[in-house]
């Protein structure tokens, strides 16, 4: 491998070495491009996260008129439905009506005196708590202000 | 146009393409015959139906308007005022059925025939490839209408997705395309219908088709030739259009007498309607997720459900790795009675639900 002519190509590490080193590069520079169009598509895909937080004062959920006791009306706070319940024994209670095992909107059954839902018969009793079927965690409760004829809802959980 | 012309047009179009070195493809195409030769017929059954769906589904994208403001009215007027469209719709439902239903079949019985040996790896994982896209079109499908069943099965399919553990909340926004199922949910699951779903699907039928076609149809172990092979142009071929006839006068008539519903629009605040079910192939994990406890140890209910359901699939799967008897040609009765066994459990599930 002695060339005369080409004294600097022998103080050059040997071939295969360089080839090695041009392959890697190579591969870093591919790598690189790839995650330079990989990352944005990704990030793309995934929208931004809405601010979260609670939904200021409270809104008109229902009116006592139209409520009797052992009814329940479904009702937006904020982006979520939450439920407004008269019970029978004549109090105000209001949850997130998104049900804790797959997020079905719950109802209120007069039949059965609870919140139900539908979509796997999950079953929660008039305090929130998950009394039946496969929901894993009681609804989250919200405050209720009744004013004259007027029951007023604020996301605000209660405990 | 007179056959010397036809042929002429014929001529010019080989000598550019030379298609016709490809027909001792066509010609060499053999369907051996046995006493399970009948169950050859499901995937023929199972490509047929795909292009059933194809073309009623370009015709339904001529009227469909995505969106939470059109969906639901265009589909409404798809059923109601275009002419035929309440058929092409209803056609489409059903098909889609039907479609799933013949796959699953075509599925278990090369399950059952051990169809899956060695060199035949790569037909099945492409099959179970395209029963898994088949799953996808008809979950998400089943959104675009927008009404309020179709709102609540995406919102439960959605968070089984959340369900699965670790990647489950990342999953879940990328499905719903945000926290809640919304207009951006109907958005993607419009494009995944259409547009991600169909490409996908071309390219695991091409393999699939193209591995058929190398390797010959597998004869199960031990059956004994009840005479010669078939060809398959045009004897087998005529014999699949005799069933694809029947199929799509089936297909007629179940839309004339049972057509595709459409329920309320989706309301996002009001309460999940009573009695609400998946299509019938989420039938056999819609039953198991109710009956699975809020708690199993210390895991959630449907977090160890949903685990589950993907084991099972994965088992599947990899049935042709997993059974190394059959794969060096001795019989696997077991292998087969697992299978069989799994059948049952989500065939009892699924009937379980239909009877309630």
């Amino acid at each position: 491998m002695s060339d005369p002519d080409r004294p600097a190509l022998q103080r050059m590490p040997p071939w295969p070495e360089r080839r090695a080193l041009l392959d890697w590069l190579l591969g870093l520079s591919g790598a690189g491009a790839l995650l330079a169009v990989v990352y944005p598509v990704v990030a793309f895909v995934f929208p931004p996260r809405q601010a979260k937080g609670k939904s200021k004062g409270a809104v008109l959920a229902g009116r006592v008129s139209e409520l009797p006791p052992g009814s329940g009306i479904v009702f937006p706070l904020g982006t979520q439905p939450a439920i407004l319940v008269h019970t029978p024994d004549d109090k105000w209670r209001a949850f997130s009506a998104r049900c804790t095992h797959l997020s079905c909107t719950v109802r209120y059954r007069e039949d059965i005196g609870m919140l139900f839902c539908p979509c796997h018969d999950g079953r929660f009793d008039l305090t929130g708590k998950n009394a039946g079927g496969p929901p894993p965690r009681p609804l989250p409760e919200h405050t209720v202000v009744v004013k004259g004829d007027e029951v007023y809802v604020a996301e605000v959980e209660v405990g | 146009m007179t056959a010397a012309a036809l042929r002429k047009v014929a001529g010019w179009i080989d000598a550019r393409t030379g298609l016709s070195g490809s027909r001792h493809l066509l010609d060499a195409k053999v369907v051996p015959r046995h006493r399970y030769s009948v169950f050859y017929y499901l995937g023929g059954m199972a490509l047929f139906l795909f292009v059933i769906q194809v073309v009623t589904g370009l015709l339904l994208l001529l009227y469909y308007e995505p969106g939470t403001a059109t969906a639901y009215e265009s589909v409404k007027r798809i059923s109601g005022e275009i002419p035929f469209g309440w058929l092409v719709r209803s056609i489409h439902r059903w098909s889609a059925d039907i479609f799933i239903g013949v796959l699953m079949l075509h599925m278990l019985t090369a399950f059952v025939m051990k169809a899956y040996r060695p060199p035949r790896e790569l037909t099945w994982l492409t099959g179970v490839g395209a029963l898994g896209l088949g799953l996808g079109f008809g979950f998400s499908g089943y959104l675009l209408p927008w009404d309020e069943v179709a709102f609540f099965a995406t919102s439960v399919g959605t968070a089984v997705a959340g369900a699965v553990p670790f990647v489950g909340t990342l999953l879940l926004e990328l499905m719903r395309g945000g926290e809640d199922v919304t207009g951006a949910t109907l958005a993607r699951f419009f494009a995944l219908h259409v547009v991600v779903l169909p490409f996908a699907a071309l390219g695991l039928l091409g393999a699939h088709l193209a591995l058929v076609q190398r390797h010959g149809m597998s004869v199960p172990p031990g059956a004994t030739p009840t005479g010669p092979p078939r060809p398959f142009v045009p004897d087998f071929l005529l014999r699949d259009l005799v069933g694809w006839t029947l199929a799509l006068a089936l297909l007629a008539a179940l839309a004339a007498l049972f057509p595709a519903e459409l329920a309320a629009k989706a309301n996002p605040f009001a309460s999940a309607p009573a009695g609400i079910k998946p299509e019938w192939y989420f039938y056999a994990p819609f039953q198991q997720l109710k009956m699975i406890p809020a708690r199993i140890g210390p895991f959630e209910g449907e977090a160890v459900g949903t685990v589950g359901f993907m084991v099972l699939g994965a088992l599947v799967v990899l049935a042709p790795f997993l059974d190394r008897r059959a794969a060096r040609g001795e019989p696997s009765p077991w292998f087969t009675a697992a299978g069989i066994a799994l059948f049952l459990y989500l065939a009892g599930l699924t009937c379980y639900v239909w009877l309630h």
